[in-house]
């Protein structure tokens, strides 16, 4: 019913508009048909041009300036730093070039409109303006070429030897970790070896892979270089960290990497910021299907101490699923580790968190056994 | 055809002219498979605007999505069906959306419906040319456009739904129907309509080429032809360049969904299994589709930049400032397009050295494209400026052009793409640079050609109304993307509320939208002012723009073979306004300067064998 009457006054009111149409275009073939002087009201376009620019301006100003704490997020990386203060010299400049072109362009559409008596300056070209305006843009470009490729290649260049190195894979549509635990040596995977409960597609014939642990939230020490290892295992994603101006795509059977350095633990800026439920937080910015804009990952920087503390008391992947490796197992080595105890108790670890032993130790152990 | 007599290069016999006039054609031959380039530009342009509202409208929906992410949807349910499950979009029918709008919009309404129109419109009119160098050829194009458009429609409504993965269609996503729904039939249906839009766009191309290059008439050399044509010449180059490789993309893709090949696949496991698929390399696919893709947004601009050229010099009364450093900047943007196309993978994984490379080349890019700004805008210096509503469409495209190619030059920094990439600022800056400036080249180009092509004229008082909503609501649109893009906020996400660091700027978004739902609703002042002016706009009168160039020389409603006697000979370059000396500001192309003795310059004289 209301549907109805709505559709009954908009079909009244564009009756109306069109009669209204109507009645102009009549009047205007009475006063004579399509005149090719020019009307009147050429004018007022230009003078609302300027309008529009001094009030464009004014809004960009003002907004710039109020909404200045929501989209400027402190960086919390070294190279972040560093980008940000590259992205704001060059917008500078562009906003420079912006402001300046724009009242160019209207300032002159409002100067040298239509004058009855004018008449338009013939000027073909100028090869000296030509050339200046041609030069100028190619040496600020050359800067900005050179400003830029400076940063890109500190931050690409090799991650520094003593880097965290954390292994980021994603899947639809959820982030994982890998940490690669006490050897400090990832073991190996194949995508073949992925299930339900192997979602990295651990290889257990990898002896590093025993003591790799999977935690829940990404933890990485302040002040250290972190070496980022990013996969995918079913389409592409996109690891972003908008608070470390971090962004690399994890791409399936290619393996990439990003490396950065953390400059405040969540702790510093919960408090700097006066909310203590800030988080940093990873996102995906590669489309990858229905859950795209929900694969949120939580960074947890803590002080270097705190980190070490933290890494020692994770379990590991065997550890936590004892049944599942076993059933996995075809290494005498592994199903040595997992063998159930002689009184048939559920099979238990020789690995255990509290007495982490490193791979020789536990290599000397199984051939012992 | 009668025109195969006419496809030799400085033809200007009169005997057989005047064979078009009397031959009688069918309904169908004449307006449906007609060969003649007059209507199948406006078979273009009618499609193109029926693109344009179906691909604007889709951006409405999900900047509903955007702007009120509470709202209930249920009154969408007659017109979306299942997609709506309580109240809400599904999020994967707004992927589709995202999807199809960017597609549509790229494809179909800038690159047919800009280039379709007045390449084919404006081509043989201002060279001098009956038609162009193959009508059939021509009408296949069409019609090849018009199956690809046929078969993108029908997938939109199919059960599982249009290609999902963005208008990149980017594999493992696109290939494998297991990730998203789309994937499945709507990505078959995606890349079939695709292919045949490469070959429309192939056969279009062609023929714009050959006839440019055969068909001129007498005295037309190239240095005197209108910027237009430049711009579409060089346009159709890019285009039957580029096309081929995006071609080569998809027939690859097609192999890895439907033929178990692996170019683009390596190590998935998806959906409970390990798929077979090794060795291959998501990177390869983007960058084939980048080598299409960037040159593509040239294909998109170019067209419109010649458009505003003819119009801004034309209004300002003034010749084109730096005609031949306009076309020289042309060229270089036309080269360069090629060998910029992986900065949009800076951060794919790629070997960081291309980064540095292709930052350096995308840098370049900016050097001619701001020449061409400096020109436009020197153009209006010391005019005598006349605002029709092309004209303002022109200076509005201008400021687009430059307000969204300035931000250009900080995404092809690799270093600052990093933080950007696949956020909202992106979505700004080609929205503003390609979207909108196109948008408004063709609407300009309309304004500006609608006498030519239906003898009425457009009315002015809507045209303005137009104007100044679209110019408005475009900038409060587009602008505040910026800020939530340097906040961070990615693209192609269907709600912010699952982030800490995307909880802001909810007012602004809700802001974004209602301008979007006001612009897009202006919008249709110009279809009313349209389909109403074909039938009773006021008529025409030879040359309402006082304009230099040839098509203006034609009856004000040219039969096929466009002259009804001879094609007239050019004399001057397309860009006479105010010359000192002359009476009137403008001075046509097809006048000798033997006629205009008063305002020649030195050694500005007719060649000797001109009249016979
Ligand atoms: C009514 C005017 C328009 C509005 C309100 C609009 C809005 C949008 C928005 C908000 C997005 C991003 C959606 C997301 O990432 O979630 C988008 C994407 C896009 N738009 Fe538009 N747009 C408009 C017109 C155009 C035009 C004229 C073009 C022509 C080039 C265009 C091309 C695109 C493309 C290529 C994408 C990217 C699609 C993808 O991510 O795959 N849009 N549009
Ligand atoms: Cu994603
Ligand atoms: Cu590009």
């Amino acid at each position: 019913m209301t549907g109805m009457l709505i559709s009954l006054a908009v079909v009244l009111v564009l009756a109306i508009l069109l009669l209204i149409f109507r009645i102009q275009t009549l009047v205007k073939v009475m006063k004579g048909d399509y005149q090719d002087t020019v009307k009147p009201s050429n004018g007022y376009h230009a003078l609302g041009l300027v309008i529009f620019m001094v009030i464009g301006f004014a809004l960009f100003f003002w907004y710039s300036s109020v909404a200045s704490h929501h989209y400027l997020p402190k960086a919390v990386s070294e190279h972040g730093v560093k980008t940000d203060l590259m992205f704001w010299v060059t917008m500078s400049i562009l906003c420079f070039a912006f402001i300046v072109t724009n009242i160019f362009l209207f300032a002159f559409a409002y100067k040298y409109q239509y004058k009855k008596d004018n008449k338009a300056l013939f000027y073909p070209d100028n090869h000296k303006l030509e050339i200046v305006w041609t030069v100028i843009p190619a040496i600020v470009m050359a800067i900005l070429v050179f400003y830029g490729w400076k940063e890109w290649s500190e931050i690409t260049k090799e991650a520094p030897k003593d880097a965290v190195v954390v292994e980021i894979m994603g899947k639809q549509f959820a982030w994982q970790v890998r940490y690669p635990g006490k050897d400090n040596s990832f073991g190996a995977y194949h995508f073949t070896k992925i299930d339900a409960s192997n979602e990295f597609g651990l290889d257990f014939s990898d002896k590093s892979s025993y003591d790799d642990f999977i935690p829940s939230e990404l933890y990485i020490p302040k002040g250290k270089p972190v070496l980022l290892r990013i996969r995918a295992r079913d389409v592409l994603h996109s690891v972003f960290a908008p608070h470390f101006r971090l962004k690399m795509d994890a791409v399936p059977g290619m393996p990439t990497k990003f490396w950065f350095t953390p400059t405040k633990t969540t702790a510093q800026i919960r408090e700097e910021l006066g909310n203590p439920d800030f988080n940093y937080e990873i996102a995906c910015t590669e489309v990858c299907g229905r859950g795209h804009f929900a694969m949120r990952f939580v960074i947890k920087v803590v002080e270097e101490a705190e980190y070490e503390e933290w890494y020692k008391t994770q379990k590991t992947f065997v550890e936590m699923n004892q049944e599942y490796v076993l059933s996995k197992a075809t290494s005498d080595e592994l199903k040595k580790l997992v063998m159930p105890q002689p009184n048939n108790e559920p099979p238990t670890l020789l690995i255990k968190s509290d007495s982490i032993m490193n791979i020789s130790q536990v290599d000397s152990l199984t051939k012992k056994i | 055809m009668e025109l195969a007599h006419s496809t030799s290069a400085h033809h200007h016999h009169t005997e057989h002219d005047h064979d078009h006039d009397h031959e009688e054609l069918s309904f169908i031959q004449k307006w449906i498979f007609s060969e003649d380039h007059k209507v199948i530009a406006k078979q273009y342009l009618f499609m193109g605007i029926l693109w344009a509202i179906f691909g604007g409208g889709m951006s409405l929906l999900f900047r509903l999505q955007l702007g009120f992410p509470n709202a209930k949807l249920d009154w969408l349910q007659p017109l979306l069906g299942d997609w709506i499950k309580e109240g809400k979009l599904d999020p994967e029918f707004y992927l589709a959306l995202v999807t199809m709008h960017g597609t549509i919009m790229v494809f179909f309404v800038l690159t047919a419906g800009l280039s379709g129109t007045f390449s084919n419109f404006l081509i043989p009119l201002q060279i001098g040319a009956r038609d162009m160098a193959s009508g059939f050829l021509n009408m296949l194009s069409f019609w090849f456009f018009a199956l690809s458009s046929a078969i993108m429609m029908v997938s939109i409504f199919i059960e599982t739904g249009p290609a999902s993965g963005g208008w990149v269609i980017y594999p493992p996503l696109s290939a494998l129907p297991q990730a998203v729904g789309g994937s499945g039939l709507g990505m078959t249906m995606w890349l079939t309509s695709m292919a045949f839009f490469i070959v429309s766009s192939l056969l279009g191309g062609i023929n714009y080429i050959t006839t440019i290059i055969n068909l001129r008439t007498k005295g037309m050399s190239f240095f005197r032809m209108p910027l237009t044509m430049w711009a579409f010449f060089i346009t159709a180059i890019i285009g039957l360049l580029s096309f081929p490789v995006l071609f080569a993309a998809a027939l690859l893709l097609i192999f890895d969904r439907s033929f178990g090949t692996s170019f683009f696949l390596a190590d998935i496991y998806i959906g409970g299994e390990a798929l077979q698929h090794t060795g291959g390399s998501p990177i390869l696919f983007q960058h084939l589709f980048w080598f299409l893709g960037h040159p593509e947004v040239y294909i998109v601009l170019l067209p419109a930049l010649g458009i505003t050229s003819e119009i801004i010099a034309t209004n300002s009364r003034k010749p084109i400032f730096g005609y031949k450093a306009m076309i020289l900047s042309m060229l270089a943007i036309a080269f360069l397009s090629f060998i910029v196309w992986a900065h949009h993978m800076f951060v794919t994984g790629m070997n960081p050295f291309l980064g540095t490379i292709f930052m350096f080349l995308t840098l370049i890019i900016a050097v001619p494209s701001a020449v061409k700004a400096f020109n436009y805008i020197t153009t209006l210096w010391r005019g005598n400026i006349i605002f029709t509503p092309a004209m303002l469409f022109s200076i509005g495209l201008v400021s687009f052009f430059i307000s969204g190619g300035l931000t250009g030059i900080i995404l092809g920094n690799s270093a600052a793409d990093i933080q950007l990439h696949d956020t909202y600022f992106v979505v700004a800056h080609f929205h503003l640079v390609m979207g909108s400036a196109s948008f408004f080249g063709m609407v300009a180009g309309v304004y500006h050609w609608f006498p030519k092509m239906f003898g009425r004229m457009l009315d002015e008082t809507l045209g303005y109304i137009h104007f100044w909503i679209s110019f408005v609501g475009i900038y409060m649109v587009f602008f505040p993307l910026h800020y939530i893009g340097i906040a961070g906020f990615p693209r192609r996400y269907y709600s912010f509320t699952g982030f800490d660091f995307t909880k802001s700027f909810t007012d602004l978004n809700t802001f974004v939208s209602i301008a979007a739902i006001i612009t897009f609703a202006a919008q249709f002042i110009f279809v009313f002012n349209f389909i109403y002016s074909i039938f009773k706009g006021r008529r025409a009168p030879s040359n309402p723009w006082k304009s230099n160039t040839l098509e203006w020389t034609t009856p004000i409603n040219p039969e096929h073979g466009n002259w009804p006697g001879e094609i007239p000979t050019v004399y001057r370059w397309a860009y006479d306004y105010s010359k000192p000396g002359a009476s009137e500001d403008f001075i046509p192309q097809n006048i000798p300067y033997s006629e205009t003795k008063e305002s020649n310059f030195e050694n500005e004289v007719d060649p000797i064998e001109s009249k016979h």
